[in-house]
């Protein structure tokens, strides 16, 4: 032990609460900057974990996952009721509990609680949200609840900062300490079994701790049969058959197994509220009432979540481009500075094109994270979120999901990286990994610079119907609908496969409304951007500097250099002997566009660039030669970069396709100009560009969001499945696009 | 007289009588607070025959109408 003699051990604290309680408010305002997140191995849930102190005491405390009752039925659910009773190695047992209660909703609450004090851990009661419960004219007869209930309660308001004190307080004095365990809210008879079960267990599993009371009573009463599969293991037909005839004894003494856990609850917690809540006599109809009647309408209701999601997403679209400007600018900046106090080699082009090239591209997806988690934090803390999951549960249990994936799908038309992380609102596992691997089908924001060039250079601006529809825009718009009719096909497929089962239930609270947190909300933007620069931001970096160096090696040969080497110095020589403006403007012109055919030369010539090549009997299919395929390889690390990469594969550099001079650009005239080397025909028309937009619709060339996936399911198989998956679908659509489309306009 | 929850109308107050638990959501409902004997009130309906919103236990829970099937309810007179 390195810690002194005469310092006091640090108790280990668990939070668990109910969800909307403010469980999650009262962890970050307990442990402020304290907090390590991490995952528990094996499940998708959240380990997070704090550290705060009291005096000379100090405690690590534990955040576990929202939850109405601590009936597990599955691994995810199972991590809090392990942690409870100390049966995860990586947390240990707790020395004491805080059960957080939402004092506006105390009988709801008390269940949970009545669940946790059988646990036999030293519980407090930490009671949120007072000031909404006065607000509706509730009085709560504290000293009473404390008699009635028997351990500590102590009010809180978190976001802020009072009771925290007292909270800690109280830690420092019931953690560790021996409990006595309550008298049980359930009948003898049921008692009498558990009892009977607990010896049977006993005996047969012999070696070994016997498993707690808590998880005998959840054998007797989760008929649903996952404790059965976790305590008692496949080979234990005598032990099921004790259960069944215990659960058929209790059916016939009229205590039915589940039912009896419920009535024998919220029978105790009927014994605890009796004279501790003063209701209004006559309730009055609030404005929060009122309001919610028109926010939960089926016409108004939807009108306004639609005009909300209209301003969200608009933000996320526009108001992130200001920000992702000035990040593009530093960037560029930084690269500048550096790359002119380097002299030209393998060690500049890695700063410049690998690190500094990717950092810029995981800080600029900063700004849409942080305005979407602004506004979804707002949402959620003013118990809006619930009400549009309601409200759209029709719509999207029409594809396989619920209503809880409404919002992150439909953020995920802004970015899919946030979306992704916004799918956390979600507790059901299938449904979320549905979700996640549907979100990146929707047309991203960086879709649109593919579109708008392609659009741009080979549809035709022809209009019907009185000039009110274009053809440019109705091209738009397809490849915009693309997206949804995809992820609700592959939704549909994937929970009638990989995530086979009955639909997760829709049983949840609307929490009342109240006003937002600005803590809150500012907690959650930091929480969120953090995470993504930590977790994805590393892979992110990796993958950048691995496509780097792709493109760099090998380095073109000595006689492959020569002859643009021997151009350049003889356009330099030139350049210092004219004298008119015409002459050297003329000169630097044809110096950068040599610039840029050296460039296209070497990447040509890359390991990138070679597998270009390598692959072209399999994008020949699509209308693509290896150019082009290759440019779409190089855009792995983001699609938008394939205007770039392909301004590199034509010889006209990697700006060319940003700087919009005379009505055009150089790209679009390069692109117009490539032909196929054999025929001479042009490279592109409108089938091959609609297959490029088709394939980029579709396909999964975005680091950042696989990156996200990998950190948001923990476990690299999903954005693997994403990967392969899209492209696959891409490569199809791509297909027959082009195939149908040369056949149409054959 | 006895009735699935779903069957309610809006604003109509209905006492619990029975829980189905056949399979989890019916442990979920008793769970919430929706245990035979509590009032429970439609308060609610979302558009295109999606979820319903109950009063009950002082707060709202929001129940599809397939998982609302699973209560039934004494309605009065």
């Amino acid at each position: 032990m390195k810690a002194p003699a005469t310092e006091r051990p640090t108790w280990t604290v668990a939070l668990i609460g109910n969800p909307n309680t403010g469980k999650s408010t009262l962890f970050g305002a307990l442990s402020g900057v304290q907090q390590r997140v991490g995952n528990y191995p094996g499940v998708t849930v959240e380990k997070k974990l704090g550290q705060t102190s009291h005096g000379d005491q100090r405690f690590t405390l534990v955040d576990l996952p929202g939850t109405y009752s601590l009936a597990p039925r599955s691994p995810d659910e199972m991590v809090a009721v392990d942690v409870l009773l100390g049966r995860r190695a990586d947390t240990g047992a707790p020395d004491a509990v805080v059960c957080v209660v939402d004092a506006d909703n105390l009988e709801r609450n008390l269940y949970l609680v009545s669940q946790v004090l059988e646990l036999g851990r030293p519980t407090i009661v930490a009671l949120t949200m007072m000031d909404v419960a006065q607000g509706r004219g509730l009085k709560i007869d504290l000293e009473r609840l404390r008699r009635q209930l028997g351990v500590p309660v102590v009010p809180v308001q978190a976001h802020r900062g009072t009771g925290l004190e007292e909270l800690k307080k109280t830690l420092a004095e019931v953690s560790g300490q021996p409990v006595q365990v309550p008298e049980s809210p359930f009948p003898s008879a049921f008692q009498e079994e558990v009892e009977r079960l607990g010896r049977a267990l006993e005996e047969r599993l012999g070696q070994g701790p016997a498993p707690p009371r808590y998880l005998v009573e959840r054998l007797l009463l989760d008929t649903g049969g996952y404790v059965e599969g976790r305590v008692l293991g496949a080979d234990a037909p005598g032990l099921r058959a004790e259960l069944l005839a215990g659960r058929a004894r209790l059916a016939e003494a009229g205590y039915p197994v589940p039912a009896v856990e419920a009535m024998a609850r919220y029978g105790w917690v009927g014994r605890v509220v009796e004279g501790v809540v003063t209701r209004p006599s006559a309730p009055p109809t609030f404005l929060s009432d009122r309001i919610d009647r028109v926010l939960t309408h089926r016409f108004w209701g939807v009108l306004v979540l639609a005009g909300l999601m209209l301003v969200v997403f608009n933000s996320v679209f526009t108001w992130a481009a200001v920000p992702m400007g000035w990040i593009d600018a530093a960037i560029k900046a930084m690269a500048d500075l550096v790359g002119a106090r380097l002299a030209e080699g393998a060690l500049r082009s890695l700063l410049v094109d690998g690190v500094i090239g990717g950092i810029g591209s995981i800080v600029v997806f900063l700004p849409q994270i942080l305005i979407l988690f602004f506004f979804l934090a707002i949402l959620e803390d003013c118990g809006y979120l619930a009400r549009a999951a309601y409200l759209m549960d029709r719509l999207m249990v029409g594809i396989g999901l619920g209503g809880k994936s409404f919002i992150p799908l439909l953020s995920s038309f802004a970015c899919a990286i946030p979306g992704v992380m916004a799918t956390r609102v979600i507790e059901d596992r299938r449904d979320r990994l549905t979700t996640i691997l549907v979100a990146p089908l929707m047309s991203c924001s960086a879709r649109l610079p593919v579109y708008t060039m392609m659009i741009g250079a080979f549809i035709p601006p022809s209009t019907m119907l009185g000039g009110w529809i274009g053809l440019q825009g109705m091209t738009m718009f397809a490849m915009y609908l693309i997206g949804p009719i995809v992820a609700a096909v592959v939704a549909l497929l994937l929970k009638r496969s990989v995530f086979r089962g009955a639909p997760p239930p829709f049983v949840m609270e609307l929490p009342p409304y109240k006003w937002p947190s600005p803590r809150v909300v500012l907690h959650r933007m930091v929480d969120r951007g953090w995470a993504f620069l930590r977790r994805a931001g590393t892979i992110i970096l990796a993958v950048s500097i691995v496509m780097w160096a792709a493109l760099y090696y090998p380095r073109p040969s000595r006689e492959q250099a020569a002859p643009f080497l021997a151009e350049r110095s003889r356009l330099e020589r030139e350049r210092t002997q004219v004298k008119d403006a015409a002459s050297v403007a003329a000169l630097d012109a044809a110096l950068a566009s040599l610039q840029d055919r050296m460039e296209g030369a070497q990447k040509r010539q890359s390991f990138l660039g070679r597998s270009g090549r390598l692959i072209e009997p399999l994008v020949r299919p699509l209308g693509w030669d290896w150019r082009i395929g290759s440019a779409v390889i190089a855009s792995f690390p983001a699609r938008e970069v394939v205007v770039a990469t392909l301004g590199v594969a034509f010889d006209v550099g990697p700006e060319a396709a940003e700087k919009d001079e005379d009505g055009g650009n150089r790209l679009r005239d390069a692109l117009k100009a490539a032909t196929w080397p054999d025929s001479g025909r042009p490279l592109f028309n409108i089938p091959v560009a609609l297959s490029i937009m088709v394939f980029f619709a579709l396909c999964a060339q975005c680091v950042s969001t696989l990156a996200v996936i990998r950190r948001e399911t923990n476990s690299w198989r999903w954005p693997v499945f994403s990967f392969v998956y899209m492209t696959t679908l891409a490569y199809l659509g791509a297909l027959l696009t082009y195939q149908v489309g040369t056949w149409i306009g054959g | 007289m006895l009735t699935p929850l779903s069957h309610l109308t809006l604003g109509q107050t209905a006492r619990v009588v029975r829980v189905d638990v056949r399979d989890e959501i019916g442990q979920r409902i008793l769970e919430m607070g929706v245990t035979p004997g509590t009032l429970v009130r439609l308060t609610g309906a979302a558009p295109l025959g999606g979820p319903l919103v109950f009063e009950v236990r002082g707060y709202s829970l929001s129940l599809r109408k397939a998982e609302a099937e699973r209560v039934e309810v004494d309605s009065g007179p």
